[in-house]
């Protein structure tokens, strides 16, 4: 990581992922190969944060670049790091198709059920009954329709070789979280293909909560809707 | 060979070793040739699920030194905007090729010159510019991607060839001028992403929050397309010594424009050419020039009038501009054309 003070709000999970994301890097002694790609939305300033090769890229395409940087050079480590609208919004097609072609990189996926650089917005994340400020009376499915559930839909392609979702919202959580990441590094390290890691975050700001509230909203409302565990992996085995 | 064959075959061999691209008629000789040939050089052909992916993976591609193609038409470049404007912030290179359409929206799929704004006024955000070469004939198709990819590399900024339907789809004899590139003697570009090896760590991150450090790169920017206007401007020109009215055309509507040229010549009418080579940036003094004794210029375009602005431009009111052009898909005769130079010149 670089020296720059962070500038993401008190409580918030980017904090958390860049720390692991940096340690992860560090352990597989990748620094000096790895190019990481910056979203748009909070993190566009991932690049002034870890100390790597970084490029940041249009709105929901991260995985698109990656394509293209993976096919011309595979020898470099290549992960994306998005939240709800860059990767379930506008980079819907870009992260269905990067997943089913199977590219060798690895997508961090920040899921914050929120807009949280332009204000609060309503996500493809939001969950129903969830404040937003496109959605002041709260999420109507009958009016706003349903959220998109990442894993469960990748699962469902071919492409994928590991997808987990994960939580930031408690210590043995954080420790899952790494592990996660680790797994999915690795996973690209041995050119086994795609890999995704989403990370249900909070967002005190987004969500008007403390921030002690905002780990207790993900635990209370996002885990039940959004259940944690492994949700494809072929590296496993499947029992006889 | 086929005017888009001879342009994939030509960007092939100027080094292109990534292509991304979609499906859009009457382009589709492009990637469908790019599909095998790509990978018998050791390149990478992608069929992107969209326009807007394909740019974007141009801008990876692009980012970790490859030389990177795309091509589409019509409403398929309109999707690529965005990916353009941001190379340009990136000051990275890329080549691609427009193959215009009839339009506006779906249009339809024969030849048309109605994105001349969008390929040298730009449809996405901010201050820049595209450099833009128009072929007028299987030959060019052929030998402008290593042009281009050579002014895309000199000046980091996105190079397009804009042709038309009638180009790429036309049979042509042609030869290449220049030999086949080795890439791995290009020389090493010392701004892309390879891992930060042996060196400092590189970022290329086109938000540029400071309004002092914003203005300062699009005043870099301005300087750099100043260089480009001034040394990179090229044209064909035909008869213009003793005449009396100007045809200005590119593309397809230059190559009909000969043809009024040779039966007005032999009818006695002293008719010149102007064929713009770079519709960006664009042969402005010349025109100007040609514009203090000469009293008439025709515009020949298949548009309803987008080059016709630039040849204002260049003319400074000096001398009368007529029109005439061919929209929708529809292309101009020798004999049209003719007709319009004797009304101009009543």
């Amino acid at each position: 990581m670089t020296k720059i003070p962070m500038r993401y709000c008190p409580g918030c999970g980017h904090a958390i992922v860049h720390r692991l994301i940096a340690e992860v890097i560090d352990e597989f002694d990748i620094k000096e190969r790895t190019i990481g790609i910056a979203p748009v939305g909070c993190a566009v300033f991932l690049d002034e944060y870890l100390n790597c090769d970084m490029i940041q890229v249009a709105h929901g395409r991260c995985p698109a670049a990656a394509t293209g940087m993976k096919r011309v050079r595979p020898d470099v480590i290549v992960f994306s790091y998005q939240g709800d609208g860059d990767l379930a919004a506008i980079g819907t097609a870009e992260t269905i198709h990067a997943a089913t072609r199977g590219e060798n990189f690895t997508v961090i996926f920040i899921n914050n059920a929120i807009y949280g650089m332009t204000g609060g917005q309503q996500a493809p994340t939001t969950m129903p009954k969830q404040k937003t400020t496109t959605s002041v009376y709260g999420r109507d499915p009958k009016i706003h329709g349903y959220p998109i559930k990442v894993c469960e839909m990748l699962s469902a392609l071919d492409g994928p070789v590991y997808l987990e979702r994960v939580a930031l919202n408690k210590a043995a959580n954080v420790l899952r979280a790494k592990r996660a990441l680790k797994k999915a590094f690795r996973i690209q390290l041995d050119g086994l293909g795609f890999s995704l890691v989403e990370i249900l975050s909070p967002c005190p700001t987004g969500w008007g909560l403390t921030p002690r509230k905002a780990c207790e909203y993900v635990d209370e409302k996002m885990i039940p809707y959004y259940p944690l565990g492994v949700y494809k992996d072929l590296t496993q085995k499947k029992p006889t | 060979m086929k005017g888009n064959e001879a342009l994939a075959e030509g960007a092939v061999r100027a080094g292109c070793r990534f292509f991304a691209g979609y499906p859009i008629t009457p382009q589709n000789e492009i990637p469908e040739y790019l599909s095998w040939r790509l990978f018998e050089v050791g390149g990478t052909f992608i069929q992107a699920e969209s326009e807007i992916s394909a740019i974007n993976m141009l801008f990876g591609a692009s980012a970790v030194g490859a030389r990177v193609m795309t091509s589409s038409s019509g409403c398929g470049i309109s999707l690529k905007q965005e990916g353009i404007s941001y190379m340009t912030a990136a000051e990275l290179p890329c080549f691609y090729a427009s193959v215009v359409r009839g339009g506006p929206g779906l249009g339809n799929i024969s030849p048309a010159q109605s994105d001349y704004f969008q390929s040298t006024r730009g449809g996405a955000q901010g201050d820049y510019r595209v450099i833009c070469l128009a072929p007028n004939s299987v030959q060019e198709m052929g030998n402008f991607p290593k042009l281009a990819y050579d002014l895309a590399d000199k000046y980091r900024n996105p190079a397009m060839v804009l042709a038309d339907g009638l180009l790429g789809q036309m049979m042509e004899p042609m030869g290449f001028t220049f030999d086949f590139i080795d890439v791995d003697k290009l020389p090493p570009k010392d701004y892309i992403l390879t891992g930060c090896k042996n060196r400092k760590r590189r970022i290329i991150n086109t938000l540029r929050m400071d309004s002092d450090r914003l203005e300062k790169f699009n005043w870099k920017l301005y300087e750099k397309y100043k260089r480009i206007k001034e040394n990179e401007v090229r044209y064909e020109e035909r008869y213009t010594d003793d005449a009396d009215i100007i045809i200005v055309a590119y593309g397809t509507a230059a190559r009909v424009s000969i043809d009024t040229l040779v039966r007005g010549r032999e009818e006695g009418i002293k008719i010149g050419l102007i064929r713009p080579i770079t519709l960006w940036p664009f042969p402005r003094k010349i025109i100007n020039e040609l514009a203090s004794r000469v009293e008439n210029f025709l515009v020949v375009e298949m548009s309803i009038g987008q080059l016709i602005e630039d040849v204002q431009l260049a003319v400074e009111g000096k001398a009368k501009i007529h029109f005439h052009g061919r929209p929708g898909g529809n292309v101009p005769t020798g004999e049209e054309v003719l007709k319009a130079v004797k009304q101009a010149l009543k």
